[in-house]
This record gives structure tokens, C-alpha cells and sequence, in this order.
């Protein structure tokens, strides 16, 4: 295990030390105290543990590392992520997720604004509730939200799928239910396990995604933007 | 006698006409296509008794630049003042994305991805490439990020700020879906906000991140349309950015609603000077540099904007029809399709005859690279020849050293965007709140 205290240690220094080619084995930030762009743009199977709350950006565009936020998460954790895992063990502020092409983030409590921000086939699961304008024009992946979703869920999306189990404030543009199906049921039960919650039903949970009413222009069409 | 109307004149009616058949707004290509004041209403002074030029084959001019040497430890260094501006794949096809990169590779300098990521193609065959960070984020992943040579965040396009970017489902083929995450043949509307953050904090914010992930190797160039480039600029540069790229309301787009194109921010004469006061002012002209977009087709144009302040020009337009856009050897096409060569702006459509802005692969076989790229370096040559030629008779050993008092202006329009005299006058209108 690797420590890094950042009350002596500089930022730049952090994240060279993991760009390193090879590196290997686990990492220990202390006194993160709410740094900005922490554990960014790693490409290794490390293992980052972040002792305290993160600033914007944490875990951007990471692959195959998993990195664990023992604290809050500021604006955009795992922004662009393409692998690995990325854990929040507290909430997360606006964009959590924000154009993730892959991997899994997972927020042990609650996400603010527009999580899953034109996600792009990161899986989320929110263990609390989202804010407003969450899966703003998701392509592709999943997004897991065990408590309530804000207005606007799903805005414009493209192919993601959601899986709420409490209320849902409003759909936004184009956003409709869906049926849950088996393989709905199956991959909904798979994401939990892989998230580690096991205190829900897939039962309880219902399925939103794309009436593809607008992803050509007809003009008889337009007032549902 | 048939009188036409000055204010119903015939596109106008056409419009009306297209709008009520059509219940939408029309879209199309190219940039800004009515008159506006621009560089064609500056000339240079020259030498005369009080000024010396020099020898127009014999004494030296440099051209070279140096982009991005704030903050970045590997800046670009460019033979030429003139870069080739964002286009996307998508929007271009394949082997034209790649001659882009072929023609300005030949004559050093670089070229940028756009609204859709980095072809392997385009990365080969340039020498220099800056990768776009665009709203949509399409395709955008922290290996490509690595393999550019500077990164560039666009907050907006000179055809449309304000706005996103589109590219309509002909042009949505499997290869641009995947590489976009989208599926085929959809009419996709990219964002016109950036996902994770608004405004010139998070920016600061989110250019250290970049950083960051590149270890601070890679030049950070902020692009924004012209509209407000006083505090846009001095924003960017408090942001951090090692480079802005403005671009004035000519600039080229490949489908974007005219009303857009046509109305909204301002000509690229009006935003150079306000933009080169605020990096003035900050002390930081020269230090971050300045690309002016927006309507340059020659020499003439590059050498006013670099004598306005501008530390470099960009094309996307002229590269193109350089290419072969346009060109009337594809005549037949043009009329095959409603159109005529020197007036076809319908990139969106997919169906170029020159093979250019199509993602259908009949089309874009007929397009040749290496031919275009040679024609690209050509037309670069051609600029950069011309704009010596106009520093050497103004007296300058290097294009960087033009400035405001070897120009003067042929309208009060343009003397007043321009901020330089109405020509055989000394007057600069508004200069002394007049």
C-alpha cells in the first residue's frame, strides 16, 4: 500500500506517480480536503483509496482502476470513464458519470443534478436519490437509482436504460416507462449485486427509455421539446 | 418594368415560400453568406518615405509560431501562421479528414479533429493534431487525449454560438454511429453546454483536469465564437488557457440552421481588437496566443488579422474548397442535385459530388488524398507567399511584426471594427468617444 498525504505531497505529483507505466498495488490519499482532478486519467488495475471528500473531476476518464471516495464527490466524478469502477461512499454532486463510455460508478448515497449526464455506457447505481435532469441525452448504459429520480429524467435520451424504484418527479422530452422485462429483471439484479446492494427488489424497481419519437426531425413532432 | 424588393427580394421569398411548404427551418452548410464588413475593407499603407520595405525575394520574413508555450511543456511549433480549424468525421469524410492532415503536415503546421473524435486516419497523417473537447463528447476517451499534440475546449463555433452541433441521420453511417454511440441514422443534435461544467470557474476547473490526465505536457486552447470577445478572452486566459481560438461569424459549419448561421455573433474584423485588448491588458498578448477564424481566404486575409493582433489564422472553409469542394469539374453532380459548383452549401445532406462532406463510401471513393492534400499544401503555400509578400512591403522581417499602424480602412464601418483611420484620414471612429 502506497500512501500519498496531499497536506504534503502536490497534486501533480499524485497523479504522475499513477500514470506511471506499470504501476501496480494499492494507493492511500490523505487529507484529499476536497482537491480537484484527483486519481484522473489512470490506465492500470490499481486499487485508490481517497480518504475524505473529493473535489470536481475525481476519477476522470479512468480505466480498469478501481478508486474509492470515502467522503463526497464534488462536480463530474468519473466524468468520461471507460472502465474499472469508481465508488462514492457519500453523495455526489452535479454530472456524476457525466459521458462515461464504460466501467461502473457507483454512489452509496445520493446524486445531485443531471447524473448520468450523456452517459455513453458507464452503468451507475445510485443507492439514494437523483436530481433533476439526470440521463440527460444518454446513449447507451444503465443507470440504477434505488431511491427517487428529480424532473426531467431522460431528456432527449438516446439508447441508456433506467431503473428507478421510488417516484420519479417528471419525465423530460421523448422519456417514456417501459415494460420489465426478463432481461430487463436479469440485468437490473446482475447491476445490483455488482454494486453491492442487496437491500432491493428488482421487483420494485419499473424501466424508462427512449420513445425515439425525435430522433428524426418531423415537424409534427417538434412541440415535445 | 419588374422591380424587385430590397427588403422582399427574391431568397427572401423563396424563404417564405420553402418555410410554409416545409414547416421547418432550413438548414445548410458553409458560413455566413451575406455582404458584411470585413478584411476586404482594410488596406495596407506599405512603404514609403518614412517606411522601408524589404527585398520581396531576397531579404528574410519569417513565418513561424509558437502555440501553447504558457503552461504546456511540449507547445506547437508551426512553420506557418495558419492552421486548419475543428471539422469532424462525420461531418467530412475519411480520406478527406486525412488529406487535411496530409496538406498541412507538408507545410508544418496542424490540424483538429471536431464534433466526433479521432480516425486513426487523420491521426497518421498529421503531423500536429488538436483534439477537439466538444459538449457532445462524442468519442472522446483519454487515449486519443494522449496522442494529440494540444487539446481544444470549443465553448462555441463563430456559425453558431449559442449553439450545437448537428449532423442529420444521411450522414449517421455505421462507422460514425459507433464511433459517436449513436445509433444509425438518427438526426443527431449534439449539445450546445458541456456536460460537467458551466461557466469560467468550472472551466478553470476543468482545464486542470486535463492537465492533469496529460501531465501537463499538451497546449490548452479555448475555442469560442465571436460575440462578446472582450471578456470572453480575458475569461479564458484567467481560466488558464494557453491558447484562444476566436471565430467570427463567417465561420464554416456542416449543418446549421441559416437563421443561426446568418444572425447571430459578430464579423471576425469587429472581434480581433477588442480580443487583443483584454490579452493586453492582462499582459498576456503574445504570451496566450490568439487564432482568428471567420472568413480567411487569402493572404491578404491572413496578413490583416495577424497585423490586427492575431498570433495565427485558422481555415475551414477555404481547406475545404482547396480539397476540391466546389470545384467545377463536379458540375454535372452539382445539377444533378440542385445545386452548381461555387454555390453548393448542402454538406448536411451527404450526397457531395466531390466526395468530401459524405460519409457514402461511392461518393468519398472518388475523392483522392493525396491529391487533395497536395492541393491543401499548395493553397497553404499560396497564403503564406502572399502574406510575406505584404509584410515585406510594409517592412517586416517576420508576418508577426505587422501591426494596426501599417493598416488603414476603405469604409467607416470597418475603420471603426477595426479600429484603425478611415483611409487619407486620421480619424478612428469611436477611438476618443466619437
Amino acid at each position: 500500500m502506497t500512501e500519498v498525504d496531499l497536506a504534503q505531497t502536490p497534486l501533480r505529483e499524485l497523479n504522475a506517480a499513477l500514470h506511471v507505466p506499470g504501476v501496480a498495488g494499492g494507493w492511500r490519499v490523505l487529507n484529499p480536503r476536497g482537491a480537484h482532478a484527483l486519481a484522473v486519467g489512470i490506465d492500470a488495475p490499481i486499487e485508490v483509496d481517497i480518504d475524505g471528500h473529493a473535489g470536481y473531476y475525481c476519477a476522470g476518464m479512468n480505466k480498469h482502476a478501481t478508486v474509492r471516495v470515502h467522503g463526497n464527490a464534488g462536480v463530474g466524478v468519473a466524468e468520461n470513464i471507460m472502465s474499472g469502477t469508481v465508488v462514492v461512499e457519500g453523495n455526489a454532486s452535479q454530472s456524476a458519470g457525466a459521458s462515461g463510455r464504460g466501467g461502473l460508478l457507483i454512489i452509496r448515497g445520493s446524486a445531485s443534478a443531471r447524473c448520468g449526464i450523456s452517459m455513453k455506457g458507464v452503468d451507475i447505481v445510485v443507492q439514494g436519490s437523483v436530481g433533476h435532469m439526470s440521463a440527460f441525452m444518454a446513449q447507451r448504459g444503465r443507470l440504477v437509482v434505488c431511491g427517487d429520480a428529480g424532473d426531467a429524467l431522460g431528456d432527449s435520451i438516446y439508447e441508456a436504460r433506467l431503473y428507478v424504484r421510488g417516484s420519479v418527479a417528471g419525465l423530460g422530452a421523448d422519456c417514456v416507462e417501459k415494460e420489465m422485462r426478463d432481461e430487463n429483471r436479469d440485468e437490473l439484479g446482475a447491476l445490483l449485486e455488482r454494486a453491492g446492494v442487496d437491500d432491493c427488489s428488482v421487483s420494485d424497481f419499473r424501466r424508462y427509455g427512449s420513445a425515439r419519437r425525435l430522433y428524426n426531425f418531423d415537424v409534427d413532432h417538434a412541440g415535445e421539446y | 418594368m419588374l422591380r424587385e424588393g430590397a427588403i422582399f427580394d427574391r431568397h427572401a421569398i423563396a424563404e417564405i415560400q420553402r418555410a410554409a411548404r416545409e414547416g421547418i427551418y432550413d438548414i445548410r452548410g458553409f458560413g455566413a453568406k451575406r455582404r458584411l464588413p470585413h478584411f476586404d475593407d482594410l488596406v495596407f499603407l506599405g512603404a514609403s518615405v518614412s517606411r522601408y520595405p524589404l527585398e520581396g525575394y531576397r531579404e528574410r520574413c519569417d513565418t513561424d509560431v509558437v502555440l501553447g508555450d504558457r503552461n504546456a511543456s511540449k507547445p506547437l511549433h508551426l512553420k506557418i501562421p495558419i492552421t486548419i480549424a475543428g471539422m469532424s468525421f462525420g461531418a467530412l469524410s475519411a480520406p478527406a479528414k486525412e488529406a487535411l492532415g496530409r496538406g498541412a503536415s507538408a507545410v508544418g503546421t496542424s490540424t483538429t479533429t471536431g464534433d466526433g473524435g479521432m480516425t486513426p486516419e487523420e491521426r497518421e497523417h498529421s503531423s500536429m493534431l488538436v483534439y477537439q473537447l466538444l459538449p457532445s463528447r462524442y468519442g472522446m476517451n483519454p487515449d486519443d487525449l494522449r496522442k494529440a499534440d494540444a487539446i481544444e475546449i470549443v465553448v462555441g463555433q463563430g456559425a453558431k454560438p449559442g449553439g450545437g452541433g448537428m449532423l442529420l441521420g444521411q450522414k449517421i453511417s455505421d462507422r460514425v454511429a459507433e464511433m459517436r454511440d449513436l445509433p444509425k441514422g438518427i438526426d443527431q443534435r449534439s449539445a450546445c453546454r458541456h456536460p460537467d461544467w458551466t461557466g469560467p470557474d468550472d472551466m478553470e476547473i476543468k482545464i486542470q483536469e486535463l492537465r492533469e490526465i496529460t501531465d501537463w505536457e499538451k497546449p490548452i486552447f479555448v475555442k469560442v465564437g465571436a460575440t462578446r470577445p472582450y471578456y470572453d478572452v480575458a475569461l479564458a486566459v484567467k481560466a488558464g488557457a494557453d491558447v484562444v481560438v476566436l471565430d467570427g461569424m463567417q465561420g464554416g459549419t456542416a449543418a446549421t440552421q441559416e437563421v443561426f448561421i446568418e444572425h447571430v455573433g459578430i464579423p471576425t474584423l469587429a472581434a480581433i481588437r477588442p480580443a487583443v485588448e483584454a490579452l493586453t491588458e492582462l499582459g498576456m498578448h503574445r504570451k496566450v496566443q490568439l487564432v482568428v477564424s471567420g472568413g480567411i481566404r487569402s493572404g491578404a486575409d491572413v496578413a490583416k488579422a495577424l497585423a490586427l493582433g492575431a498570433d495565427a489564422v485558422s481555415i475551414g472553409v477555404a481547406a475545404i474548397i482547396a480539397l476540391g469542394d466546389n470545384s467545377p469539374e463536379h458540375e454535372e453532380g452539382y445539377r444533378a442535385i440542385g445545386s452548381a459548383a461555387g454555390f453548393y452549401d448542402d454538406w448536411h445532406e451527404g450526397r457531395d459530388p466531390a466526395g468530401i462532406s459524405t460519409q457514402d463510401d461511392e461518393l468519398a471513393a472518388r475523392f483522392d488524398a493525396e491529391l487533395g492534400g497536395r492541393r491543401l499544401a499548395n493553397y497553404l503555400r499560396t497564403l503564406t507567399l502572399e502574406t510575406q509578400t505584404l509584410a515585406r512591403a510594409c517592412g517586416k522581417s517576420h508576418v508577426h511584426n505587422l501591426e494596426p499602424e501599417d493598416l488603414v480602412a476603405l469604409t467607416v464601418e470597418a475603420a471603426a471594427m477595426a479600429r484603425v483611420p478611415l483611409a487619407g484620414t486620421t480619424w478612428v471612429p469611436g477611438a476618443d468617444g466619437s
